[in-house]
């Protein structure tokens, strides 16, 4: 899965490599800027795959978790072995917490590699108009992937205790995707304005303020705390479910 | 039929302990007002039907799931509260192997071993490979699970269940899916580990298997437990017959209803006695408790019968001057007391 979210910002790189010069202004957010500066290719890879590409794989990952040991026959393996229930279950998330890590990590470092190797690399002009050297770019293309991992700790959550409630991995992956889209969908519609700010993907595309001088932290907070709710809600869900499930499987 | 007397009750120190052991889903009473009681050092046999509770009531006793009503003790302790402390003492084999196919034998077992928090690493190499050498399965070790036949995954989920010196080992139906020379050498691990001291409950369908390995056991059908207790007083609580082996036929089945004996003629080629014929007849038990039918070639049971000495029996057919070449007296064998219990062919009861 990993390897999958690699290949997006190379995708991107060989695309805009191997054809003319995009226009500006058409195509994902800083597509025309590749050509200028390799590092934006991690950039753009990550905008690409925010709304759909990794929840995709958080989905999976997190649905997997319980639901996935449970298809298996496993689960009662490790219950007896005995892993106990709350031990099994913290591990479990922090595997897919791991993930979540990990996961924009690759798409940010793969995106930077490629486009270091096809395109050339130098400083880098911030949406607020100042120019930062390249070795402070790349740690705002690593503070971008911190902030979509913690975007999608409530996702993973969320995953997780879905998983604790099913015996079909599959299930429980399609439906924690269809969650975050559903999710982004409704942050879309303008009449539904006062649940927006309760929705955990309110703030995936928020992470303009880290391409900003001086550097503003406020997005990152306001995601955080959210995203803590979610864990905190979703977590205590998954762990009243898990505790005194009768695992039949 | 009681399932546990007043003869269980802490006579010996038992390793598994029920009282009224219920588990429902939705209207279905799974597993329905079970007493057990399982001697330590015993091995258990858990009979029934498919379908009559036995993996239930295991998952009970494993805290996989929790029960409607009714209290358990395991090794001592009370069930489901001091499960962490229990289970790591508990070797399990549950409705069948699970394994992750991607992985090898020897690293499914690894794994197994790290999610118990008592599995020492220093020493898991070491358990692995004797867990692995017990079942027979050291030059498939590295092999990936998903290449593993039937029978090696059977294999493989007793070695999980031997990874550490357990005190209780539960094994629902172990030898499902092995060949013959795995079936005995399951059942030649049970009498060692029996022998080590450990308490073996098996859950099995397979009664010769039940018969050749078990001390005791008990009968589960439709979620109640039918019958409990040493092999030996099982089969007592059944009816005894008689097997003669004679060329008369006619003159003995005579003699043998004058005594008041129903004999039947068993079917020909049923038994190897060349020229002579085999009647069998139901001996009334000296205490004749009613008891249910036994085998259809043993013909219906009078249950108003006196009863009668197996030599007063072959004193008569002399007498009356039946060439006798074989006389016996059976016990009913469990099988006949298992379908006794739990219902004949199909229609077993849900």
């Amino acid at each position: 899965m990993l390897c999958a979210l690699a290949a997006i910002p190379i995708l991107i790189a060989v695309a805009v490599r191997v054809s003319s010069a995009v226009p500006a202004g058409r195509g994902p957010a800083f597509l025309d800027r590749i050509t200028q500066n390799g590092l934006f290719v991690g950039v753009t890879a990550m905008v690409v795959s925010v709304p759909l590409f990794l929840p995709l794989t958080v989905g999976v990952v997190a649905g997997d978790t319980i639901a996935g040991e449970a298809g298996q026959g496993t689960l009662r393996y490790l219950l007896v072995a005995p892993a106990g229930r709350v031990r099994l279950l913290l591990i479990k998330y922090a595997g897919a917490a791991l993930f979540v890590v990990v996961a924009p990590l690759v798409v940010a470092l793969v995106g930077a590699g490629i486009g270091a190797a096809l395109f050339p690399v130098g400083p880098v002009t911030l949406l607020s108009g100042d120019t930062i050297g390249t070795g402070e770019a790349m740690v705002r293309l690593l503070l971008i992937a911190a902030y979509l991992a913690v975007s999608l700790l409530g996702l993973s959550a969320i995953g997780l205790f879905i998983s604790t409630l099913t015996d079909v991995p599959v299930g429980a992956m399609a439906a924690t995707v269809v969650l975050s889209v559903v999710a982004q969908v409704l942050d879309a519609l303008p009449q539904l304005e006062w649940l927006h700010p309760w929705l955990f993907s309110h703030y995936w595309l928020d992470f303009g303020d880290l391409l900003r001088q001086p550097l503003s932290w406020d997005s990152f907070a306001a995601n955080a705390v959210l995203q803590a709710g979610y864990v905190a809600v979703f977590g205590a869900l998954a762990y009243g479910r898990f505790i005194t499930k009768d695992v039949l499987s | 039929m009681s399932a546990a007397g007043p003869a269980a009750e802490l006579r010996t120190e038992l390793s598994i302990e029920t009282r009224g052991l219920t588990k429902r889903f939705g209207h279905q009473l799974a597993v329905d007002d079970v007493d057990l009681a399982v001697p330590k050092g015993a091995v258990f046999g858990f009979l029934g039907p498919n379908g009559s509770g036995k993996t239930t009531t295991i998952r009970l006793l494993l805290g996989l799931a929790s029960a409607t009503g009714g209290s358990m003790r395991v090794l001592g302790e009370e069930m489901p509260g001091k499960l962490n402390g229990v289970l790591p003492r508990v070797g399990a084999l549950v409705e069948g192997p699970a394994f992750y196919p991607f992985l090898s034998g020897s690293a499914n077992l690894h794994r197994m071993d790290a999610a118990d928090p008592y599995g020492q690493a220093a020493t898991r190499r070491a358990r692995v490979q004797s867990a692995l050498d017990r079942v027979g399965l050291t030059h498939a070790a590295d092999k990936k699970v998903r290449a593993y036949s039937l029978g090696m995954k059977q294999r493989l989920g007793i070695a999980n269940a031997l990874l550490a010196p357990r005190d209780l080992l539960v094994l629902d139906e172990p030898t499902n899916g092995l060949d013959p020379q795995g079936t005995r050498e399951v059942r030649s691990l049970v009498r060692s580990l029996a022998a080590d001291g450990a308490t073996v409950f098996v859950s099995s369908h397979l009664l010769a298997e039940v018969e050749q390995i078990c001390t005791h056991a008990a009968i589960m059908s439709a979620g109640r437990l039918v019958a409990q207790g040493t092999l030996a007083e099982l089969r007592r609580a059944g009816q005894a017959r008689i097997r003669v082996l004679t060329p008369d036929p006619g003159t003995a089945a005579q003699v043998l209803a004058g005594l008041g004996l129903a004999a039947t003629v068993s079917p020909d080629g049923a038994a190897s006695a060349g020229p002579d014929a085999v009647l069998f007849a139901p001996l009334p038990a000296p205490a004749a408790a009613p008891a249910p039918a036994a085998r259809e070639t043993a013909g219906a049971v009078d249950a108003g019968q006196q009863a009668v000495e197996p030599e007063a029996v072959v004193a008569a057919l002399v007498a009356a001057g039946v060439r006798v070449r074989g006389f016996a007296t059976e016990q009913v064998s469990l099988e006949d007391r298992f379908v006794a219990l739990t219902g004949e062919g199909f229609d077993v009861v849900q």
